[in-house]
């Protein structure tokens, strides 16, 4: 009697499990992963190929497949059409393309597979009204992570001139390269005492996200350039690590010489001692949102510009941009790096979409003015915001830098 | 020789040739074995790949393979003509680029009926990929500048061009690509299953039959064939050695030009960086196997467009890393160069074939401005 009741506690005890879903096994959730680059590349790909990483312990079942190298240079046999057909004969439900190189492609695919989601990086489709309903963006607000550098940079320099290695010339190089800008000439002055007309910072755009043998401006020679030119702070604004390296053997060599790289949370580990910080992307938490959005059936389109996490701007299960200090700053820099970012953290915008983009108050850091573009044209009056969607499309340089605003 | 003695060679042929492939098999077994994956199921994935299913033939996925082939086997008709006179077109690569540039001038700039437009589109391809290798070839000719260090110029000028033209003047305000070119100005495929241009399809297959043609049944071809052996003695027996460089070249050039209309007229729908996307170094590759032997072009293209082609699939299939097809091409063709080594020095003279391509190019170009 007593084994009866014991097995009749026990398949109602399973039973009661199995009806709360301790017995159920996860199904299996597979997602995307597009690349422009090598995951590896300490850089902007290797940021959301560890982002897929992330989403595949955050949610139960995710499985990510991806495809590496997506150009014509690396993969000529191939183009984004097939790729995705590929990826959807493996099971996929959403597909990341993470570069704006892939935004006409995606438009494309995702009109002819209205059933699967897509998320393109950085572009803005979906902002535009162009992107059908499965189509969405994400952008990290680097802008903010960019200030940040521009004041790293500022809190560091002795001979004040500042070098930025560009990539190639669009809304957003221009728009960041501008936020470094406007980052170091606030705390040249306030940390500094200097007048921010005396710094300087030049831009070189090399033509390229990464450095071509003979097509591109070569990224070492240039930071080569930079640094015997008197500049002694490199901001990179490139996929790769070329300025930290040639600071670091630059300093070896015994100059008083620093580097800020981009993108990726682990790339001043290439010349530590030179490293004043980096600004990086995490997108980590907002891919883990969309899979579990589309998972849940609750997927709505979007288009986000996701804030850095300014209680904790490293703090990677929040962040979507983070900053790390570096070795080469010192106790002093670090504390008014601090408060340049508890200073930024008081206008934060928060999340940018589509519908509060245009509202009044949103207010991208030091984008206020009295700003004017390189050509003179005003952008903002003395205490006017610039609007983000004005940042978001910035037409120049801003006035006050040395660089080409286009390519014409 | 001997009918008795010329099976044998055959048959030695033969059997190298089998046995470079088993070794190759081999190695590229072992490879796999070594990154931890089952080389059974790396096969299966590239078979599928290419289209091969146990159901029958995914038209889809084969059609991949045929729009790669399609660029590839223009380069490749194209450098028959110049590796038979004797020249290494490294500038290929270039040539393709520039084309591209010509067809997407057009594509955005003319507006005329389809039946119109896209024959322009590729007309303007080809002889701006002719005009940029006539550059090269003027280059070799007057300015004693070898073809290889002119071609890579040149391929650095094109692609430099190119960027330059999309980050600026047919930006699309991002900079990484023109706007989508218009509908009709595009080559279109068959159908929904068979992606592949028809126009595309036939216009190589009619190019390389005439350029067959060209070099084995005509005295132009009988020329070319001399002064690959030997520019001087060529000259020596009254052949137009800089006329036939030059012509060469463009011809090349025009083919060239043609593959990179077809990378942006229907593979990409617009212009982007690098769009030639190393197929004309592949062709190089290919038609250096080849030798001079024109017929074995298309399948040894073919060959190598299905192992990209399926690799995509073996990829996100199996999420190997992305340069094994690569190594897999490397040691197929090492193996069959040994092979080519073998049998040359079994057979008791110089493996090689195919001409030397330029050999003691200063005393011939002495001899040619002489």
């Amino acid at each position: 009697m007593a084994r009866r009741t014991a097995v009749v506690l026990i398949v109602a005890a399973a039973m009661l499990l199995a009806a709360t879903g301790g017995f159920a096994q996860d199904e299996e959730f597979v997602f995307g992963m597009v690349l422009v680059g090598p995951r590896n590349d300490h850089g902007w790909s290797e940021a959301h190929y560890t982002a897929g990483q992330y989403v595949e312990q955050q949610v139960p079942g995710a499985r990510m497949v991806f495809f590496e190298s997506l150009n014509p240079a690396d993969a000529p046999e191939t183009t984004l059409e097939q790729v995705v057909e590929e990826m959807l004969a493996e099971g996929a439900k959403v597909i990341f393309t993470t570069s704006d190189e892939f935004e006409e492609d995606t438009l494309f695919v995702a009109q002819k597979y209205p059933d699967t989601i897509f998320i393109n990086v950085s572009g803005d489709d979906a902002l535009t009204g162009e992107a059908p309903a499965n189509l969405s963006n994400i952008m990290g607000n680097m802008e903010l992570g960019k200030q940040i550098a521009g004041c790293a940079a500022a809190l560091a320099t002795e001979t004040g001139k500042l070098g930025y290695l560009g990539p190639l010339i669009n809304f957003e190089t221009r728009r960041l390269a501008a936020s470094v800008y406007l980052g170091a000439r606030y705390c040249y002055e306030h940390y500094r005492g200097g007048n921010p007309d005396d710094l300087s910072m030049t831009v070189t755009w090399i033509g390229f996200w990464f450095n071509i043998p003979g097509v591109t401006l070569d990224p070492t020679e240039e930071t080569q350039r930079f640094f015997d030119g008197g500049a002694d702070v490199v901001i990179s604004g490139i996929d790769t690590t070329e300025a930290l390296v040639v600071a670091g053997q630059r300093a070896a060599e015994g100059a008083k010489v620093w580097a800020i790289p981009y993108d990726y949370e682990g790339a001043c580990a290439g010349a530590p001692a030179v490293c004043l910080g980096v600004p990086y992307f995490n997108w980590g938490p907002a891919y883990v949102q969309v899979v579990e959005a589309v998972k849940n059936g609750t997927y709505e389109q979007f288009w986000h510009w996701n804030p850095p996490y300014f209680e904790d701007i490293s703090d990677n299960d929040k962040t979507a941009v983070g900053w790390v200090n570096g070795d080469a700053l010192t106790e002093e820099q670090a504390a008014q790096l601090d408060e340049f970012i508890a200073m930024l953290a008081e206008t934060d915008p928060g999340v940018l979409t589509a519908d509060n983009i245009d509202d009044e108050g949103k207010q991208i850091g030091l984008w206020v003015g009295p700003l004017a573009l390189q050509d003179g044209t005003v952008l903002a009056e003395e205490g006017e915001i610039v609007p983000p969607r004005s940042v978001w499309y910035l037409e120049q340089l801003l006035q006050g830098m040395t660089g080409d605003s286009s390519a014409q | 020789m001997t009918r008795s003695s010329l099976l044998g060679q055959r048959a030695l042929a033969l059997g190298i040739g089998m046995a470079s492939i088993a070794v190759s098999l081999l190695l590229t077994a072992l490879i796999i074995l070594a990154v931890g994956a089952s080389p059974l199921e790396v096969f299966n994935k590239v078979t599928e790949g290419i289209g091969l299913t146990p159901t029958g033939l995914d038209m889809v996925r084969f059609s991949g393979v045929v729009n790669f082939w399609i660029p590839l086997m223009f380069v490749c008709t194209g450098l028959l003509v110049t590796f038979t006179a004797g020249l290494w077109n490294i500038g290929v690569e270039g040539q393709m680029m520039f084309g591209a540039v010509c067809a997407t001038w057009v594509a955005q700039e003319v507006f005329l009926p389809t039946v119109v437009q896209v024959p322009l589109e590729m007309l303007a391809a080809a002889l701006g990929g002719a005009f940029w290798a006539a550059l090269t070839g003027l280059l070799k000719t007057r300015g004693g500048v070898h073809e290889i260090f002119g071609g890579v110029a040149m391929n650095n000028l094109a692609n430099i061009f190119s960027i330059y033209l999309i980050s600026g003047p047919w930006g699309n305000q991002g900079g990484q690509a023109t706007p989508p070119f218009r509908q009709e100005t595009l080559l279109l495929p068959m159908s929904s299953e068979f992606r592949v241009s028809a126009v595309a399809l036939i216009l190589m297959a009619v190019v390389f039959g005439g350029i067959f043609l060209a070099l084995s049944g005509t005295r132009w071809g009988l020329e070319l064939k001399a002064q690959g052996h030997s520019q001087r003695s060529a000259l020596l027996l009254g052949v137009p050695v800089e006329r036939n460089v030059l012509l060469a070249m463009a011809l090349c050039g025009f083919m060239a030009g043609l593959a990179g209309s077809v990378r942006v007229l229907f593979t990409y729908g617009n212009l982007r960086p690098l769009v030639s996307g190393g197929i004309g170094f592949l062709g190089l590759l290919v038609v250096l196997l080849t030798g001079t032997r024109a017929l074995w072009a298309p399948p040894i293209a073919f060959f190598f467009a299905a192992i990209l082609g399926g690799s995509t699939r073996l990829k996100i299939a199996l999420q190997l890393d992305q340069s094994l097809a690569g190594v897999v091409q490397g040691i197929l063709v090492l193996m069959v160069i040994l092979a080519n080594g073998v049998r040359g020095r079994l057979r008791g003279r110089h493996p090689a074939q195919a001409p030397e391509p330029s050999a003691s190019l200063e005393a011939e170009e002495a001899a040619i401005h002489g």
